[in-house]
């Protein structure tokens, strides 16, 4: 699953945050942290994850500790998929 | 003629136990605080101050988080005789190392006796700190005097005059934080009169605020109107609030609240992000104002809100507009509560290229522009040309203004001060028009980029980028670009490298996206790495950012360099 999640969370960052479309991102870049993310369009991030994967991604785990890379985003969405 | 302590000892007087500020925090209850209660707080920050030998007058500098310390220590500056100042605080985004730079910028020019912090933050202060600075005394806020019955008597706040200086405020970045606006007391409650009767406030107002408090519409707005009005302030922090915009709603909803302060993109942040499920049973009935300020004003902002809204008691005619700057203490122009803001179309090329408003001709392109309002009583605006005189109803020029709650000046820079007053008009460097009463802001002057209502001083980011490894001196511009989704300004950074091979230009583009985005903790949009001679130059070789700019509109809208 985590090979279909990363791909298309990486298209979104790098289409509709970064405004990069061709920016690859590496599953171990930190996102919030680098600040390469930024709190508004963390938001952006939280609710194309909530409507993607069918998930829920409450407000006060919108931080570094929960998730800061592609890796541990996918993760998450899996541990709550399943 | 009053000052700032005694209002507050008059308001203790009358209503003690009425609550002053109600603190919300995401994990547990709201905190209500009555005047009794931040009197006794302010006065334990005063005792403290007196004791570490602050004398009235001097500069005291807040670097605290939203909660009961920020609250107590600054009006326990004010109980002393001190004038605060709030410094936001270092966030996770922003290097440690260029908040130093930051802290050391601001007490080079402000030069303040103390500066107030956390035990664990003490040490990142003192880092630094210079032998022989200003500064005397780090207080902590575990090392602050016990709270107990207020001595009005014995402080020494009550000793200032009207004209005398009572507090900071600062726009942020390096620039920002070297030129502090000082307010007197006279000219907050001057402003505080006026604003507060083209609001109508009376006490069953209710202010609900997320508004930084280092930032004018959150101090004066969501912080100093409603305490020193006896009307109740419910507040929530930034960070909160960004992470879940919702809670301002159900703060309005549980608390009835009547007022509310947001920048233009808050409009469209909230009408795109909260979900249905946050807001289950929230009624906004009770707004009688929204009150969009602090960056340009958009009806299509407006709009959005609204529709998101309406079923939730939400009224049009609630979405208001104000025009406002920390050099006139806050608001200079307010629309007419009860009804809607102006709104009306100009015809665009007459407004790029005669510089006027006019009814849009058959069939051109037209722009919807939305009044900011009336000027507020004992303020006067007009719109002037390069020469200072006044131009023509409908013309465009630069808002200038004139009242009786102007800043003193900026604090320890007469030459800054100087140069933004011509034959005794404040000149704001925003362009606007006047018409028929209505003021409407169109653009500004200087090349200041306004993103979610924060000033950004180009130039900040500029220098910046400077610093990553093959960018040179003077080969970067930034400048803001306005997104029409967002509802507010993305930041560019253009910068010019000797490589034209695109993989070493995306290297360079990722590190200055870190780079400046870790000392500035603002978060770029779009960072172009450009080969050779791309940047234009004027001719004295300084870099022309609108030009640039243009340049990149018309690429950006080729397709090219995304």
């Amino acid at each position: 699953m985590t090979d279909t999640i990363i791909p298309s969370i990486e298209k979104y960052i790098a289409a509709q945050i970064l405004k990069q479309p061709n920016r690859k991102i590496s599953a171990d870049e930190p996102l919030i942290s680098s600040g390469l993310i930024d709190s508004f369009s963390l938001m952006d991030l939280a609710l194309f994850v909530e409507d993607t994967f069918s998930v829920r991604i409450e407000d006060t785990e919108l931080n570094a500790n929960t998730f800061d890379n592609l890796t541990q985003l996918a993760s998450l969405i899996e541990s709550r998929r399943s | 003629m009053t000052i700032f302590p005694e209002r507050l000892k008059a308001l203790h007087s009358r209503t003690p136990e009425r609550v002053a500020v109600y603190l919300q925090f995401p994990s547990w209850d709201d905190l209500p605080l009555t005047y009794d209660q931040l009197l006794r707080g302010a006065s334990a920050y005063a005792r403290t101050l007196e004791r570490e030998g602050i004398q009235p007058g001097e500069v005291v500098v807040l670097i605290l988080q939203h909660g009961e310390d920020l609250v107590y220590s600054f009006w326990g500056a004010i109980l002393h005789g001190a004038i605060p100042s709030i410094m936001p605080f270092l966030t996770e985004k922003l290097s440690p190392e260029r908040y130093r730079a930051d802290l050391s910028a601001l007490i080079s020019v402000t030069k303040p006796a103390a500066i107030v912090t956390y035990p664990e933050f003490e040490e990142e202060i003192r880092a630094a700190l210079q032998e022989g600075d200003s500064v005397r005394s780090v207080m902590v806020t575990n090392r602050v005097e016990s709270q107990a019955d207020v001595d009005f008597a014995s402080l020494k706040g009550f000793q200032r005059r009207p004209d005398d200086i009572v507090l900071l405020q600062h726009s942020s970045g390096t620039t920002g934080l070297q030129k502090g606006v000082a307010l007197s007391h006279q000219a907050v409650f001057n402003q505080l009169n006026s604003y507060g009767q083209s609001l109508s406030l009376t006490e069953k107002d209710v202010i609900a605020s997320w508004l930084p408090l280092y930032h004018d519409m959150g101090l004066i707005a969501g912080f100093l109107m409603p305490i020193l009005s006896g009307i109740p302030l419910v507040i929530m922090s930034p960070f909160d609030w960004v992470r879940a915009p919702y809670r301002l709603l159900q703060s309005i909803s549980k608390y009835h609240g009547t007022l509310t302060w947001l920048p233009n993109f808050a409009y469209n942040f909230c009408a795109q992000k909260i979900r249905d499920r946050h807001i289950e049973g929230v009624d906004l009935s009770s707004l009688r104002a929204v009150i969009n300020c602090s960056e340009p004003v958009r009806w299509e902002s407006h709009l959005a809100f609204y529709e998101r809204f309406k079923n939730h008691g939400l009224k049009f005619e609630a979405l208001q507009t104000s025009y406002a700057m920390a050099e006139n203490v806050f608001g200079v122009t307010q629309s007419r509560l009860g009804s809607v803001p102006v709104v009306e179309e100009i015809d665009r090329e007459a407004f790029m290229v005669e510089r006027v408003a006019k009814s849009p001709f058959d069939g051109r392109p037209a722009m919807k522009m939305m009044s900011s309002g009336q000027p507020l009583e004992d303020v006067k605006v007009k719109a002037v040309d390069e020469n200072g005189k006044e131009v023509l109803e409908r013309v465009i020029g630069e808002l200038a203004l004139q009242s009786d709650c102007m800043l003193t000046g900026y604090f320890n820079r007469p030459d800054l001060t100087e140069k933004v007053f011509r034959d005794g008009w404040y000149l704001t460097g925003d362009y606007g028009y006047v018409s028929n009463g209505e003021v409407f802001v169109s653009g500004r002057k200087k090349d200041m980029i306004i993103v979610g209502g924060k000033n950004i001083y180009p130039q900040d980011l500029e220098s910046l980028t400077y610093e990553v490894p093959g960018v040179h001196a003077g080969r970067s511009v930034a400048f803001g670009m306005f997104d029409e989704m967002q509802g507010t300004e993305d930041v560019v950074i253009i910068a010019e490298v000797d490589s034209e091979d695109a993989v070493e230009q995306q290297k360079i583009a990722d590190a200055i996206r870190l780079h400046v985005t870790k000392n500035s903790a603002i978060a770029l949009r779009y960072v172009r790495v450009v080969g050779p001679k791309w940047i234009l130059k004027t001719s004295s070789g300084k870099t022309a950012r609108s030009a640039n700019k243009d340049k990149f509109l018309r690429e950006f809208e080729e397709g090219k360099g995304i």
